[in-house]
Parts: C-alpha cells; structure tokens; sequence
C-alpha cells in the first residue's frame, strides 16, 4: 500500500494534467479576447491599442492597465447598433431549434433504447456516422436541398403537390432545419444514454399497479429521462446561441444571430476590439445555462455513485 | 419487529386445508398452462387450483419456470396454450393493468423519482381514488409496514429491508385479490429474512388476502406456506404442505431438494402388507422399513432418509434396534446447535447423520475416526422409485 502523502502528490499530478490543458488552450485565450475587448481600435498592426510593454517594468503595466476601458461594451449594448437584437433572437432561434430537437429526438432515442440489445451499438453507430463527413459540406449540402431549383422542390413539383417552387432557402425556417439536422446527434446521444439506463421492470410494476402503458411512459419513462432531456436540450441549446456557419449558408440577409454579426463585426468593419466585447457578453449570456448544465452532470455524478 | 402472534392466526391456520374440500371452489385454476420461448418450454401442461387466502409456494431451482408461471398470472406474459381464471374470470386477453392482481418484485421496482408516499399511492390513484381516499389509504398502509416516518424519503435514502417494506406496502395498496410475491426476500441477510417471513405471514392473515410466493430457498417456503408447489423443468413435481412435501416426497427428486437426504439403493426383497424387507450393498444385514406403497418383489427402489431421522452411537445397539449400518466417522459438521456427522460406511458410500447438541458437556464425544453404529426405526425413511 502507497503512503497517503505520496498517493496524494500522484493524484494531484493526473489532475494538473488536465488543468493545464484548459488553462492553455481555454483561460489564457479568453484573458487575450477580454484584454482586446478593453482595447481601442487603431490602424495599426495589430489593430488595437494599448499592448502590453513588459520592458517598461511595473510602470509600464500601470499605464497599460489606465489605458483599459470600457467604450467597446457600451458600443456593443447601444440599442441603434443592433446587437441586442442579434443576442434576442440567437437566443429565441436556439431555443426553438432546441425544442423542435427535443421533439425530433426523443423518438429517435426511444426507438433505439427499445431496439434489440444486439443492434443497439450498430444505431449508436449510425447516428454518428455523419461526422465523418465535413459539418460545412453537409451544411453546403442543404443547400443543393433547399434551394429554389433544388431536389426537395424537384421533388414535390414532380410530385404535383406545389406548382411554384416554395422559397426556403435564406429564410429562418432553413436555419431550423440546418440546425435540427446537425445538432441532432448531441440530442439523442444523451437521451439514449438515460432512456437505455431505465429499468424496465419499472414499466412492469406501473403497469401491475393499473396504468395503461401510455400513461406509465408520462408518469415514469419519461420523468426518469429528464437529466437525458436536460443534458440535450443544455448540449444543443449553447452552441446553436452562437451558431455562424448555419445562419451564415443557409439564413437570408435578415436572420440575425450573434454569430454572424461578430463575424461581419471582425471582417467586414474590422474592430478586433467591438468583437471581443461581443464575445465577451456571449460567453456571460451563455454562463447561466452552462452553469446549470454542470450542475446536472455533477448531480447524475452524485447519483450514479 | 416481531409481533406476538395471536391464537386465533395460530387456530386458522391450523385447521385452514380447502385443497382437501371437494365443494370448494378455487380462486386461481391453471388450466393445462403451457408457456414456450421458440423451441424451449418454460411451462409444460400445469394445472394447478390455488384458493382463497392461500400463502402458495412456488418452489424450484432457477430455470423450472416457477416465475414464468408467476408472470402470466400477472399478466406480462400470454400462455402459448391452456388458460388462466382468477375468480372465474378467464384471463386470456386482459392487459396487466387490468388485473386483480398485484405483484411484489424481486428488485423491489421502486419508482426513484417519487418519495414513499407516492410510491404507495401509485396504484390508488391509478384506480381513480379520490385525493383523501388515497391519503388514508397510504397512511394506512405505511402504517401497516411500520414506516410512518419515511414517507417523504425517496427509495435511495432507504434501507434494503424499509425498500422491501415499501414494496410490500404499494403491492398491497390495491387491495389485490391475489399478491404476487417474486423472490421477496431474496435481498435480505438471514436474519432479517427470517422476521420478514413472520411478519408476511401476519400480514397475509390481517389483510385476508392469497399470497403466491416464488422462491428457490425451501426453508422460506417451509416456512411461510400454507402448500408448496415443488417445480422442475416446466412440471409440478408435488404440490403438498409442507410437512408432507418434507416426510412424504412424491419422488427422489423433491426428497433431494428440499432438505438434507440420504439416498440408499434397495432392492424389494420381501414384501408383508406394508411392510418391506429391503437389502442393500450398504450392509450385510436387510432392513426393515414401514411403507404404504405399491412395491413388489424384486422392485429397484431407493430408501430416502433425513440426517435427522438416524440416531447414532458409539456402542453396539441391542439385536432387537432394528435397522443398523456400521461405519466409521469421516467428518463432523459442527453447527452448534446440531452437529453433523458424515458416516463412511465399508462399502465406501458416506451417509449424513444429524444429532442435536442437546448437553454442553459430553463424557465422551462421537469424534474423528470413531466405529460407529447408525441405527433407524422402520418409519424413518420413505420408499421411492428409482
């Protein structure tokens, strides 16, 4: 048997393992954007004023800290500059697309739990196969589906359903289902994972005690499935609030997400510093739902033991 | 835990034996039940009358079917032939949750997700009690197990043995014509398990309901039975009290099963009404043994005799003791309250020899490689086909 001490010195370096992986690849990035975000724009190279001067010793750093400010924040909260409106409706596209996800995925994962255990694993497989493949050439994808002369048109005017062809491409209705189609994976993965855990003898026993199967799936199935149900909805709903690659292919030039207002915010108006802010604030928006995310994961951590 | 239990319990039971009453009607016929998966039958032709406030055992090793049997009771799965009637209503057709019938899992099958309270009105309010009803029926019913207490507790902050009572209590909730009992005990450690077969029984006779266990531990079933029903490979080898499943097995297997046994192989040499002469390759001497059966002359049989039925002793017993085999000690399985003792005789069989330890203090005890002679009555055995 290890001695306690030296037990805890073995443990303590798996941990650092990981804490410096997310302190080089996860903090330092972040303090770099929030140091932009309280920079000023300048034509220069790099674009933003003050950098830091180690050179300068303790003085220099004083001056670089005074120089800090907060103009870029309230740039970005200025109503007329319509970048509230960009986080009101990522957040409302996010959330429909998260319950249309739910609605999408729950059967999926049902099914699946419900299938014979020896085909189980070949499902499993079946709903990660499309990340094999590019997420911006099955976005790209779509829009051969979606567009005017595209094959679901073909398709139902061939069939003689529609006689003009219907215009989904560049509406919002083509970033939901952008969205439903990629984010699809990280919903029914969860959800599998809970309704597969269920017991079913539980189903048994509300059955034996005199309800009907359909009433036990609402009474016990599915309040068992809530941490899945969370876990997805959590899962999908945070990178949809910053999706840019769906809305920018497939979205008209009125759908507004915060995604790609920072993208023209960097590119085309050039401001490092007004989209760091912009990044700023959407990490703060998505804090909340992360934070409660995490605590569901250490809950089932908690339960599982 | 253990409540004194009263006369009146003792005098029902006592005289309680409506299998021996050609006018009465049973509540659960199995009608020639057969249940098969594919090509392997779980239940082959049972046809079995259970009736009215019952404790039934379903006894067998794991495999025979009792449970398969148990479950198209309940409902969760069809028979492939025959029928099931409970109260004479045929079965065939009616969902789970229509059935009269509550059943009590092995795993408990305790919703997680609601406390204890809710657990126990599950059922009430599946059979649209209303609100106050379904109140006084829980309170009633943890009343019942004892766990006023914990009705707000979800089942993971429980013990095994208050899970177990949870179960009980939502199984019994409904006020099912028939309890199923699927291995109820089996999560317990002995002692527990004990008073729970007490108090099942207590139980059983206040609510006046017929309980159908399923079991593969004998000594529960012994216990806790009214009649036990002894299982293998889909059939129902015996179906008897207790006792009589214990003194008079029906065949070699169940003699085998329930119980310690020791097999000795005759031949029928002579035979005077009900008595037999047997003689055997384990001694010189034939044996004298009391039988009712129908064996002749000549029959291979096997004599079967409990551990406790031998006496055993150091010195030579009178001529006149009867039935003797010699031998010499193998080993001695000390358990305290009896000790038993593992005879090797001559011929090389070992024969199992049980004996209370009735004094603390013993002048000279049977030990290790001591000659020995192992003595019986004529009564003590039962005379069974090969």
């Amino acid at each position: 048997m290890a001695l306690p001490g030296s037990r805890g010195i073995g443990r303590r370096l798996v941990i650092a393992v990981p804490f410096l992986w997310l302190l080089l690849l996860f903090l330092v990035p972040f303090v770099i954007v929030l140091k932009i975000s309280l920079s000023q724009d300048v034509i220069a190279q790099p674009p933003y004023t003050p950098l830091l001067d180690l050179s300068q010793g303790w003085a220099g750093l004083k001056a670089f800290v005074s120089q800090l400010n907060f103009d870029n924040y309230g740039y970005v909260l200025d109503f007329n500059n319509e970048f509230i409106n960009a986080y009101g409706s990522s957040l409302i596209i996010a959330g429909i697309s998260t319950l249309l996800l739910l609605l999408v995925g729950y059967p999926i994962a049902y099914a699946m739990a419900r299938a014979p255990k020896s085909i189980q694993p070949t499902l499993v497989m079946m709903v990660i196969l499309p990340f094999w493949t590019s997420f911006l050439i099955r976005v790209y994808a779509w829009i051969g589906i979606l567009s005017q002369d595209g094959l679901l048109n073909q398709a139902l005017t061939a069939l003689g359903l529609i006689d003009t062809p219907l215009e989904i491409l560049n509406t919002d209705l083509a970033v939901y289902i952008g969205i439903v189609y990629s984010y699809l994976p990280f919903m029914v993965l969860p959800l599998y994972s809970a309704l597969e855990k269920l017991d079913g003898t539980l189903l048994e026993a509300a059955e034996d005690l005199g309800c009907p199967p359909i009433k036990a799936f609402w009474l016990v199935t599915f309040p068992l499935s809530l941490p899945g149900v969370a876990a997805g909805a959590l899962l999908c709903f945070i990178p949809a609030v910053g999706e840019f690659v769906i809305p920018d292919l497939l979205g008209g030039s009125d759908t507004l997400m915060i995604g790609k207002s920072l993208w023209t915010e960097f590119t085309v108006n050039r401001s490092w510093t007004a989209s760091s802010a912009v990044a700023v604030l959407l990490l703060i928006v998505l804090v909340v739902p992360i934070v409660i995310y995490q605590n569901i994961q250490a809950r089932q951590l908690e339960a599982g033991k | 835990m253990t409540k004194v239990r009263t006369q009146t319990i003792g005098a029902v039971r006592r005289t309680f034996a409506p299998w021996n009453d050609p006018t009465a009607t049973p509540l659960i016929r199995f009608e020639n039940v057969v249940k098969r998966f594919g090509a392997f039958t779980a239940v082959d032709h049972i046809s079995l009358d259970i009736y009215e406030r019952e404790f039934f055992a379903l006894l067998g090793p794991s495999g025979c079917g009792k449970t398969t049997l148990m479950r198209m009771l309940a409902g969760f799965e069809e028979p492939t032939d025959g029928r099931i009637t409970l109260a004479g209503q045929d079965l065939t057709g009616v969902p789970p949750y229509e059935r009269p019938v509550n059943m009590m899992f092995q795993s408990y099958a305790l919703f997680p997700h609601m406390s204890v309270a809710d657990n126990i009105a599950f059922g009430p309010r599946q059979a649209g009690m209303a609100k106050g009803e379904v109140a006084a029926r829980v309170e009633e019913m943890l009343a019942l197990v004892k766990l006023q207490a914990f009705a707000k507790r979800k089942p993971h902050q429980l013990s095994g043995g208050q899970r177990q009572r949870v179960a009980l209590a939502r199984a019994v909730a409904n006020r099912p014509k028939v309890l199923l009992l699927d291995e109820p005990l089996g999560a317990l450690d002995k002692k527990l398990r004990e008073e729970t077969q007490f108090e099942l029984m207590d139980l059983q006779q206040s609510l006046g309901m017929t309980f159908l266990i399923v079991t593969h531990d004998q000594e529960e079933a012994m216990t806790v039975a009214d009649r036990i029903a002894v299982m293998n490979n889909g059939v129902l080898v015996q179906v008897d009290p207790p006792a009589a499943i214990y003194e008079q097995p029906a065949t070699k297997y169940v003699a085998d099963f329930i119980g310690d046994v020791n097999i000795i192989p005759c031949k029928v040499e002579g035979c005077f009404g009900t008595d037999l002469r047997l003689v055997t390759p384990l001694t010189p001497h034939p044996l004298q043994v009391t039988h009712a059966g129908e064996q002749k002359v000549g029959d291979e049989v096997v004599l079967a005799i409990r551990p406790e039925k031998l006496r055993i002793s150091l010195d030579a017993p009178d001529a006149a003791a009867g039935n003797c085999f010699t031998g010499t000690i193998w080993d001695i399985g000390y358990l305290g309250d009896l000790s038993v003792y593992h005879v090797e005789l001559p011929c090389g069989t070992r024969i199992k020899v049980s004996q209370p330890n009735l004094s603390r203090v013993v002048e000279r005890p049977i030990t290790w490689e001591d000659k020995v002679y192992v003595t019986f009555t004529p009564h003590a055995g039962v005379v069974l086909s090969q």
